[in-house]
């Protein structure tokens, strides 16, 4: 009972989650390498990653369902690396739920409380119920509610304990999307109420940057990049990041020099500029890149005006979808590349076979390291 | 076999009837039904009857072993009279037996449902394993094995540990043999209701502070109740009415029903009382297992 002196305090004590060189293998294979990050206290985290990237085992090693191989795990400064899963202040929303099913609502939320002991749970379940709007199911057996319904027991079950930190993996995964829609705004509303950290699994992109204060994109167990939505879709710092996050346009270059706070790059017959601080290479080979929603499109000789990045290429399909059209683009040197268009003006459309000129400014651009996979994009 | 023939004929016709109509289907459901209640009305239905009309004749002068139809219900009073620490020792030899087996069981079950692996599948063919040797032959074996001469009567003996020198011929060796010979169906039905448990609710429950035996008294035997229930009533009713082990194992002072019907049919030929003595433990039987199902029905087993 070495956690009850702090949980038996009704207010949520907030605190810092720092894993500190966190490592999982299994046998020889790599689930979790070597991650260093810190959750502060109060934040919605999103972990986002691909399926396998080991979101899950770095989960279950804070919750204590699994043991690092190597590395700590701190909350609020206190080591919970060595403790079990019963003994720390930390509670999962599990990606099936996991909800009781000899139990009925009312019971699997009181069971954590019960479980430290504390004799008068009505008061604080029923105030749970209220929060998850579940009031008048209490009496009611997993079995029967709705998917919805049951991940709402599954968040209330988890929250009514106060833990210092809630971990929810794929909460939402089995939800059709218009519930999933309402779930995360739910959710949200529910970590502003209750202010504790909620460190939230998803391979969704997009439910990560809705609901996000700050994400860390994952990939083959380590974090790529961390940070806040905007900056990380605005400014990727690897390929994987640029595409897992959206759409991204591509093309390769090669650093030709500098100019003030530019790097200057030729690449595709055509000539870049791009902030310094924008790039991730500042010599040598460079994936030039850039999100479609920032470039314009216009026909070939039309004035584009200067200090503008482009590149040509010829239409291959035009999608008219109201506010916008979406145009791919088969670039000179073979490679495609999708272009949002807001429909501002009400001059005609270009149209498939068209030879265009798409352009964009230099500070909406990113550099990139060429890596292996860049090929692909080609 | 004449309960098999509608089946079989309605089979077909239901290609040719393609158009059949819900009525007609529900009748096709019905007459699947037929050799069923064909084999109940045969194998069951009509002995019980029979039982129940012998256990009340009457002997008929100068004749043993010969009864005529009568509606003599002495013979209950007799049977219940004559034999009534038989009824006792069955089932208090029985309740003891099928205690043990869930003690032996239950941790046996939940190894090879959370914790076997890859060996699963061994270890159930395993447990299944003394049923292709037939269920006397073991009886017997047992009998060398808790002989006064074998080690473990030697040792016991060496630690003075039994109160009468011996097991066998002794109420030990009758509970033992009842353990042993229905050992499997305790350990099936339990494994059964085991390994429908999601292991991520063990999980779950350590997530939410219980620790790990307060977890399985909280979550792991509640959800395996169903198990446990038709373990014990697997092992309680054919223990109880078992005639072999107190016959093999036990002294003449160990007997049990099953013992007293199978020497008044066999031995003394005195069929109503046998058929009475039936009759009564059925009857006995059948409270048992309501009370126990009401009871485990309600959460008064948690
Ligand atoms: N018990 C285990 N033994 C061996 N390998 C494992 C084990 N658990 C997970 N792995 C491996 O570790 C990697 C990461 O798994 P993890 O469950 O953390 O992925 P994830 O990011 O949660 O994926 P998903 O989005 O599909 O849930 C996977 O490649 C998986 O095969
Ligand atoms: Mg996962």
């Amino acid at each position: 009972m070495s956690m009850s002196s702090g949980s038996a305090s009704l207010g949520f004590e907030v605190k810092d989650l720092e894993l500190i060189n966190l490592t999982k293998r299994f046998a020889d294979f790599v689930a979790v390498d070597d991650l260093t990050l810190t959750i502060p206290a109060g934040s919605f985290f999103a972990l986002l990653g691909p399926s396998g990237c080991g979101k899950t085992t770095t989960l279950r090693m804070v919750a204590g369902l699994e043991d690092p191989t190597e590395g700590q795990i701190l909350l609020g400064g206190d080591d919970l690396t060595r403790l079990k899963a019963y003994q720390r202040p930390v509670n999962t929303v599990f990606q099936s739920y996991a909800l009781f099913p000899h139990l009925d609502v009312f019971e699997n939320v009181a069971f954590g409380l019960r479980r430290r002991g504390i004799k008068d749970v009505s008061a604080a379940v029923t105030a749970m119920l209220e929060l998850v709007e579940l009031g008048n199911l209490a009496r009611r057996k997993p079995g029967q509610l709705s998917g919805g319904q049951q991940q709402r027991v599954a968040v209330a079950r988890a929250l009514i304990n106060h833990p210092g930190v809630l971990l929810l993996d794929e909460p939402l995964g089995a939800l059709d999307l218009k519930l999933r829609r309402q779930m995360q705004l739910e959710l949200k509303r529910i970590q502003t109420e209750v202010g504790t950290s909620f460190v939230h699994v998803t391979h969704d992109q997009e439910e990560a940057m809705t609901m996000a204060d700050t994400v860390a994109v994952m990939n083959q167990g380590r974090i790529e990049q961390m940070g806040a939505p905007v900056d990380i879709y605005d400014l990727p710092r690897t390929r994987f990041v640029a595409t897992f996050l959206g759409q991204s346009n591509e093309v390769s270059g090669r650093v030709t020099g500098t100019s003030g706070g530019d790097l200057l790059i030729e690449g595709a017959g055509s000539r870049f500029t791009l902030p310094v601080t924008r790039s991730a290479v500042d010599t040598g080979d460079i994936l030039v890149g850039v999100r479609p929603e920032k470039l314009s499109i216009s026909a070939q000789g039309s004035d584009i005006g200067d200090d503008v990045n482009y590149v040509t290429g010829k239409v291959t399909d035009a999608s008219f979808t109201g506010v916008s059209t979406q145009y791919l683009v088969m670039t000179s040197w073979g490679g495609e590349w999708m272009v949002f268009e807001q429909n501002r003006s009400l001059g005609g459309t270009l149209r498939p076979g068209d030879e265009v000129t798409v352009h964009w400014r230099p500070e909406h651009t990113f550099g990139l390291a060429v890596d292996g996979s860049a090929a692909e994009s080609a | 076999m004449p309960a098999i023939v509608p089946t079989t004929t309605t089979k077909a016709d239901a290609p040719a009837a393609s158009a059949g109509s819900s009525q007609r289907r529900s009748r096709t459901a019905y007459l699947l039904l037929l050799p069923g209640l064909g084999w109940l009305g045969v194998f069951f239905v009509i002995p019980i009857a029979t039982l129940f009309f012998t256990s009340l004749q009457a002997p008929v002068e100068g004749r043993s072993g010969v009864y005529q139809a009568a509606f003599q219900i002495s013979n209950y009073a007799q049977a219940l009279g004559d034999y009534w620490p038989q009824f006792v020792r069955s089932f208090i030899y029985a309740g003891i037996a099928t205690i043990l087996a869930l003690i032996i069981a239950y941790p046996l079950a939940y190894f090879i449902a959370f914790k076997a692996g890859r060996w699963r599948a061994i270890m159930l063919v395993l447990v299944v394993a003394p049923f292709f040797a037939s269920f006397l032959l073991r009886t017997y074996a047992w009998r060398t094995i808790l002989s006064d001469e074998g080690a473990i009567t030697t040792a016991l003996n060496a630690l003075h540990l039994l109160p009468e020198d011996r097991i066998l011929n002794t109420s030990i060796a009758v509970v033992l043999g009842l353990t042993y010979n229905f050992l499997p169906f305790m350990i099936l039905p339990l494994y059964a209701s085991l390994e429908k448990i999601d292991p991520r609710l063990i999980e779950a429950s350590g997530d939410l502070y219980a620790r790990p035996f307060t977890g399985f008294r909280k979550v792991v035997f509640p959800l395996s109740l169903p198990g446990v229930v038709a373990g014990t009533l697997l092992t309680f009713i054919p223990a109880a009415g078992d005639f072999i082990n107190a016959r093999l194992l036990g002294a003449p002072g160990d007997s049990m029903v099953g013992t007293a019907i199978q020497v008044n049919f066999l031995q003394f030929r005195d069929y109503p009382i046998a058929s009475a003595l039936s009759f009564i433990l059925m009857a006995f039987i059948l409270v048992v297992v309501f009370t126990y199902i009401r009871r485990a029905g309600t959460e008064d087993l948690v």
